[in-house]
């Protein structure tokens, strides 16, 4: 279908996604109407920092925006902010607002991001229990990062340890509460995740694994305490929640799109309905790298989605699909992981790990599926190249650190 | 305030009033100066803001320290003077600065 004369594409979302598709879209010289639909009252901005340098304060609020206000205009881009798109119907190709009224579209890309997953617990609802998500909550919680207040979060995964670092470093105290028997359990291999734990340990966070919240008990309101199921109790000023996000396909669903575990979209980030697209955390694409489908929640991915789906409406040549990749900053750890490590059967240390410098190379019937590196780019962007061509490495070739990962990647077949 | 020239790789230029504390990285994409992806927003984790910094500035701009550095050797078409631009913070010293833009950052 050919929609590049489209008078009209509307973005629901206004993420890294949505950003990066009207960018797109006017490089690529579409010259119709573009409405943006934001649930938010901020114009599209970089959530990343929200847990790292901005939860610290070490970054202006002004910084965190990909455009001025001015962009938009400039660009003839229509922002239609703190309003819910409530339904799409694609007979009519209308997206309607709460508050009444609808937007008409030749081209709809649905980009609505993901939401916390609800703690499902009594108390969650009490003053002092945060999520970390957007702008908002850390306008809320920023203030109470005050030294020596106790700081307890739920759930040992990247936003929840980013969370702790930015902490300590403030000065709180701070426990963290994970159910499985490691931090980082979902998206980790132990070594790194026995890194990661004892290094939290070190700064003074209080890890504890194996650890199921009960409740969450609270006087006139506010929350004080946090009781797990084995009856302990944790004094508790701040609570914040990071149990992982829930794709936003509700809209889509609703419209009868494609959906599982996220909307279904083939490469070029288009739906079942050949007008309609979905990128970033809300899409489930194909892994070109890893012959499946899957939803990733990622800076890459949502740059990426836009861009395809703006190509694809555009008629230009599709862009291309990068290996996933990620990153992480906690105290001075920069981690940088390429690709998908699900279903590997070997890791492969190089580098050392007391040094705070080494990286864990995934492998799966000898190819490499992906890193994980400490203060390591080499290790990073040469496996990022090294997974997109399917390079098989023998392990004791990717620990010899007497050649250079550039003489490693060289070699490589 | 400084003024920064960029030049994208067919030459064409665009000089920006640049605002000081933010980065050369920063400004290109607030004014849509294309050439610089800056992908992961100036985490220094992607390398995709590769630039050239003309000669007449290599000393005012300083070194790469060792992540940036380390970045920079796997970046395509790297040279001497080569820099990520999400690491180069604008000052008043900076006024006129030129910097030239790769033809791919992939």
């Amino acid at each position: 279908m050919d929609l590049s004369t489209s008078k009209s594409v509307v973005i629901v979302g206004a993420g890294q996604a949505a950003a990066q598709a009207c960018a797109s879209l006017r490089l690529f010289g579409f010259e119709g109407g573009i409405t943006l639909i934001g649930e938010e009252a901020a114009l599209p901005y970089q959530r990343p920092p929200l847990s790292k340098a901005y939860m610290k304060g070490e970054l202006a609020e002004e910084r965190l925006y990909f455009k001025p206000e001015a962009w938009y205009q400039d660009q003839n881009i229509d922002t239609v902010l703190s309003v819910r798109a409530t339904r799409i119907d694609r007979s009519a190709q209308t997206v309607e607002l709460e508050h009444g009224g609808s937007v008409s579209y030749d081209a709809l890309i649905i980009a609505t991001g993901s939401r916390p997953r609800a703690l499902p617990v009594e108390g969650a609802d009490l003053d002092g229990v945060f999520d970390l998500r957007d702008l908002a909550d850390v306008e809320r919680i920023r203030p109470r990062m005050i030294a020596g207040q106790k700081l307890v979060i739920v759930g040992a995964g990247y936003i929840g340890l980013e969370a702790a670092a930015v902490a300590r470093q403030l000065d709180l105290e701070v426990t963290v509460l994970e159910m499985e028997s490691r931090v980082l359990s979902r998206v980790t291999s132990p070594v790194m995740s026995g890194f990661f734990e004892a290094e939290h340990t070190r700064q003074g966070v209080t890890v504890r694994t194996e650890a199921r919240l009960a409740s969450l008990g609270g006087a006139d309101g506010k929350v004080t305490t946090a009781v797990l199921a084995d009856g302990t109790e944790l004094a508790a000023d701040i609570v914040l929640v990071g149990i992982g996000i829930l794709p936003n396909v509700e809209l889509a669903e609703d419209a009868g799109i494609a959906c599982s575990n996220g909307i279904l979209t083939d490469r070029d980030a288009r739906t079942n309905d050949p007008r309609v697209f979905a990128a970033g955390d809300c899409a489930a694409r194909p892994l070109v790298h890893y012959g499946r489908q899957g939803r990733l929640e990622s800076v890459h991915n949502a740059i990426e989605q836009g861009k395809l789906a703006a190509a694809a409406i555009m008629g230009k040549p599709r862009p291309p699909e990068d290996c996933p990749w990620f990153w992480s900053d906690q105290y001075d750890l920069k981690l940088q992981i390429a690709g998908l490590s699900q279903d590997y059967d070997e890791t492969v240390v190089r580098g050392d790990v007391d040094a705070r410098k080494f990286a864990v190379f995934y492998l799966q019937n000898g190819k490499l599926i992906a890193v994980d590196a400490i203060n390591s780019p080499p290790e990073f962007l040469a496996s990022k190249k090294l997974i997109m061509t399917g390079a098989r490495l023998a392990p004791e070739t990717l620990s010899d650190t007497s050649q250079s990962m550039k003489e490693i990647a060289a070699a490589a077949v | 305030m400084a003024k920064i020239i960029y030049v994208d790789h067919e030459g064409t230029e665009r000089a920006i009033e640049a605002t000081n504390g933010e980065s050369v990285m920063e400004t290109a994409i607030k004014n849509s100066i294309p050439g610089i992806d800056a992908d992961c927003g100036g985490a220094c984790a992607c390398a995709t803001c590769h630039v050239y910094v003309d000669d007449a500035f290599m000393d005012k701009v300083g070194k790469p320290e060792d992540m940036e550095q380390s970045m920079l050797d796997f970046a395509e078409n790297v040279q001497a003077n080569s820099r990520l631009s999400c690491q180069i913070s604008v000052s008043d010293e900076l006024d006129g600065l030129r910097v030239t833009t790769p033809e791919s950052q992939h």
